[in-house]
């Protein structure tokens, strides 16, 4: 962990032996302007003269499982166990370039330049078993990192051998077919997670465990208010406890000393004047701040003339979600030490590349000189990929020429989180005199496109965006937020998927047709329709209402290229607005898929968190203000809120894998307003689903039928 | 004013110099060297820093470490006999009850305390139990998973 490369790349390989396999294609990383993963020292892998398989890559593990499925794709491939891998993640020393671990792209993008390296490793190999052996390559099999002669067992020679005695340099290429399913030992298969072990004793290191010699803890004063700024400190009182070493320069205010009690306390010994802000913002009024500054408009999705298209019904209705924290369990945390015009930053962070970089640009050193690794991450969703963190880190270590390590407080968690936005959605429909949708008209507020494309089969339709997302530049531009935000798991589409499977579900109360049968009457595409009908045969979903408060609710996704069906039974209690949600099944296709239990995991997780968002996450604030510094008034989900949950795997071998990280967790808001309003009637249009808002509609419904 | 706490951790004695603001927390993870207790929220809510003093489990970032003298601290480094992972442990791996890690040794700490107190728990009690250990991950019905098919397997040791 410690050990620092000085040496180039090809020296530190060569150190080694073996046999290396480079990167050359990324065809994906162009089409999006990415820079393409280097083709020049950044190997995928190395095949060790012990027959040991290092695997690179720049995905990094926060939770999500990638350490497992990435050594899976690489043995699969290979032709060897999991268990002779190695994975060397998120170190920009050593990896292939990466822009970061978001948007379930590890499986799904790097995956295949992963899975093409290590077949190119295994046709290099053959062909050096074929040498050896002096057999014709296509007479030849792997086993466990063994090539042999088909015909005679006896006649091998092991990859470690055969990397002993030579250094072979490749690019990675198109040439070498990939294993398909029916071929796969490895894929396809739930092995545990190579994980385990460290992370139940105590032994996986995350950030704040590393420990350096001589470094120092530090704690970094920020403004108590999002737009203020502190102007003046007083350090004297610090200063003066033994051994604290304080820092003001620019706007860098901190206390760092060699125990990190003790640097807390010396930071709260300085004493600063500081500047705030007066903006009106609340949690109630964010939306109509939206509508009158969010006028940039993006089309999203049109087809026919949804804008003027008449229906003989129509339905307008709005959806609103307030802003939500990550949270993940460890705070943002870093340890650098830059010396020698060097920089070695250990980070928190699910993008090590673009930290790199902006740790070079800050520091003004040159990005060669700069090397970011990443330990075991805490928990992500997203609020890692901005990593100040690491930022403030590297400046105190340069600027005290010691290693500094910056571990945040949940309170500087709340402060700095990347929060993820406040959203509004309107939307107008029409029924035709057939009950079908003639017509759809989607405006979304704060939460982008994501999520925001229509599946169902509608003539008319015309979805649109105003003020963009908040990490693109419309929205800052237009002064959406009041503080920041950015990407949190799925962005936006926990919004848009409420909003949208809400409105089907009050079209097909209209319709007078079941909720589901509604869907599938608006459905042709097989995918979305397996998934549905997957769902509801396991889940049971009934065609009759169940007595007393008691409902079922259903909502459809697709997200990351997966298609997600979830259905949820809940039970509300009339006199408080309580809902219970009693169990919730889930359907996914998300292609081939690389290890079924890891899925699984992802799949109840992001069900499982969702619940938060759902239920009682709403980041209290005024103004630039946070209101809610911790876990006392911010209520993550907790046991006695999670239901069995179900998944249920749609086997889809006929396409590549796709994303599961993020998808599942789009549908819970929608499924459970939905199950809420099967079992009262009353229909819930803003997330979280309080209990003053269960209320409120039970009774705003009661007023309706009675009036 | 700084005086010297004795106590044993993990089966080994040891003296640590303290004022008597001295939390147990940082002392474990600075002193001691163990980083399995982890910080979550500084103020007992999470449970990621969870140890068990004296076979119960204590939230280590709000107690002094003065609490600890002359009692058996056990963080999860301490868990395991050498190479033989305790129950609850295996049972987390076999039940895939955790995904980043973060919150497991307070998870794991909390129902080993919990189970020796009530070695045939229902799955509402073990919930109960868990109720304000927290996991941003949601690896819950895992964790409950492994918490049953640990106590069924006699976890008590």
């Amino acid at each position: 962990m410690t050990a620092i490369l000085q040496t180039s790349r090809r020296g530190v390989l060569s150190l080694f032996g073996g046999v290396v396999v480079f990167f050359g294609l990324n065809p994906l990383a162009k089409s999006q302007g990415w820079p393409p993963y280097p083709s020049d020292f950044h190997a995928y892998l190395l095949v060790n003269p012990n027959g040991r398989i290092t695997v690179f890559s720049g995905k990094i593990e926060m939770g999500q499982g990638v350490l497992t499925s990435q050594a899976q794709m690489a043995a699969e491939e290979l032709g060897v166990e999991v268990a002779s891998i190695d994975m060397i993640l998120g170190d920009t020393d050593k990896c292939p370039w990466d822009m970061g671990t978001f948007g379930s792209l590890t499986t799904r993008m790097f995956g295949p330049h992963l899975r093409a390296a290590a077949a190119k490793a295994r046709s290099v190999l053959v062909g050096l078993a074929a040498k050896r052996l002096g057999a014709d390559p296509e007479a030849l099999a792997v086993n466990n990192g063994v090539v042999f002669v088909k015909t005679d067992p006896q006649r091998k020679v092991s990859y470690g051998s055969l990397a002993s005695d030579v250094h072979v340099a490749e690019s990675v290429s198109a040439d070498v077919p990939l294993r398909t399913p029916a071929e796969f030992t490895v894929m396809g298969k739930s092995i545990k997670r190579l994980d385990g072990v460290a992370k139940v004793t105590g032994g996986a290191k995350y950030a704040a465990d590393l420990r350096l010699p001589g470094m120092l803890y530090a704690h970094v004063l920020h403004p108590a208010v999002h737009g203020g700024k502190i102007v003046s400190a007083d350090m004297s009182a610090a200063e003066k406890i033994p051994g604290a070493v304080v820092v003001k320069r620019d706007d860098l205010i901190a206390a760092l000393h060699a125990d990190p009690q003790i640097a807390a306390n010396a930071a709260a010994k300085i004493i600063v004047q500081q500047t705030t802000t007066s903006w009106p913002l609340d949690p109630d009024n964010i939306f109509a701040h939206f509508e009158k500054v969010a006028t940039e408009v993006k089309v999203v999705q049109s087809r026919g003339d949804a804008a003027n298209a008449k229906a003989a019904r129509t339905f307008e209705a709005a959806y609103y979600k307030g802003y939500v924290a990550h949270s993940p369990l460890e705070p943002h945390a870093a340890l650098a030490d830059v010396k020698d015009g060097r920089a070695t930053v250990w980070a928190s962070t699910q993008t090590p590349f673009p930290v790199r970089d902006q740790i070079a640009e800050t520091l003004k050193l040159d990005k060669s000189r700069v090397r970011v690794v990443t330990p075991f991450l805490g928990g992500g969703f997203g609020g890692k990929s901005a990593s100040l963190q690491a930022i403030q880190a590297a400046r105190l270590s340069q600027i005290v020429g010691r290693p500094v390590q910056v571990a945040w407080t949940r309170e500087e968690e709340f402060y700095y989180d990347t929060f993820d936005p406040a959203a509004a959605a309107k939307i107008r429909a029409g029924l035709s005199a057939d009950n079908k949708i003639a017509f759809w008209d989607y405006d979304v507020y704060a939460a982008a496109g994501r999520g925001a494309s229509l599946f169902y089969d509608v003539p008319n339709v015309r979805v649109r965006s105003l003020g963009g997302m908040s990490f693109e530049l419309d929205a800052a531009k237009a002064g959406l937020h009041p503080f920041a935000v950015g990407p949190w798991r799925a962005p936006g589409a926990n919004m848009n998927v409420f909003a949208i499977e809400s409105q089907i579900d009050m079209l097909a109360a209209a319709a007078k047709t079941d909720p589901v049968a509604f869907r599938f009457a608006h459905l042709s595409d097989a995918r979305f329709r397996n998934v549905l009908k997957a769902c509801a045969d396991r889940f049971g979903w009934r065609s009759a209402a169940r007595a007393g408060a008691q409902g079922q609710g259903v909502a459809l996704s697709s997200d990351a290229g997966s298609v997600v069906a979830t259905m949820a039974d809940v039970k509300v209690d009339r006199a408080t607005g309580e809902v219970k949600v009693e169990r919730i099944v889930s359907a996914i296709d998300a292609g081939q898929i690389v290890n079924p239990e890891g899925a699984r995991m992802q799949c109840e997780g992001g069900l499982t968190q969702g619940l938060g968002y759902t239920f009682s996450e709403e980041l209290r604030f005024k103004g630039g203000e946070i209101l809610d510094t911790n876990f006392d008034t911010y209520e993550l989900p907790r046991f006695s809120r999670v239901p069995p949950i179900e998944i249920v795997l749609v086997k889809n071998d006929a396409l590549a894998p796709q994303g599961v990280g993020e998808p599942s967790i789009t549908t819970t808001g929608a499924a459970i307003a939905n199950a809420v309003f099967d079992a009262t009637g009353a229909r819930v249009n803003r997330l979280p689903l309080t209990r003053a808002r269960v209320l409120a509609a039970l009774a705003e419904s009661e007023k309706t039928r009675s009036g | 004013m700084t005086q010297k706490i004795r106590f044993r951790l993990n089966g080994k004695e040891v003296e640590l110099d303290a004022g008597d603001d001295r939390i147990l927390l940082w002392a474990l993870r600075t002193d001691a060297g163990m980083t399995g207790p982890k910080y979550g929220c500084g103020a007992g809510f999470c449970g990621a820093c969870t140890v068990l003093v004296e076979g119960s489990a204590v939230r280590s970032c709000s107690t002094p470490l003065s609490f600890v003298a002359g009692k058996s601290v056990t963080t999860i480094e301490g868990l395991a006999h050498g190479e033989t992972l305790h129950p609850l442990q295996q049972a987390f791996i076999d039940h895939g009850a955790f995904q980043c890690g973060y919150c497991t040794s307070g998870m794991i700490l909390t129902a080993y305390a919990f189970l020796k107190e009530r070695p045939h728990p229902t799955r509402d009690e073990i919930a109960e139990n868990l109720e304000h250990n927290f996991c941003r991950c949601g690896a819950h019905n895992r964790i409950l998973d492994a918490v049953e098919a640990a106590a069924k397997t006699g976890a008590r040791s």
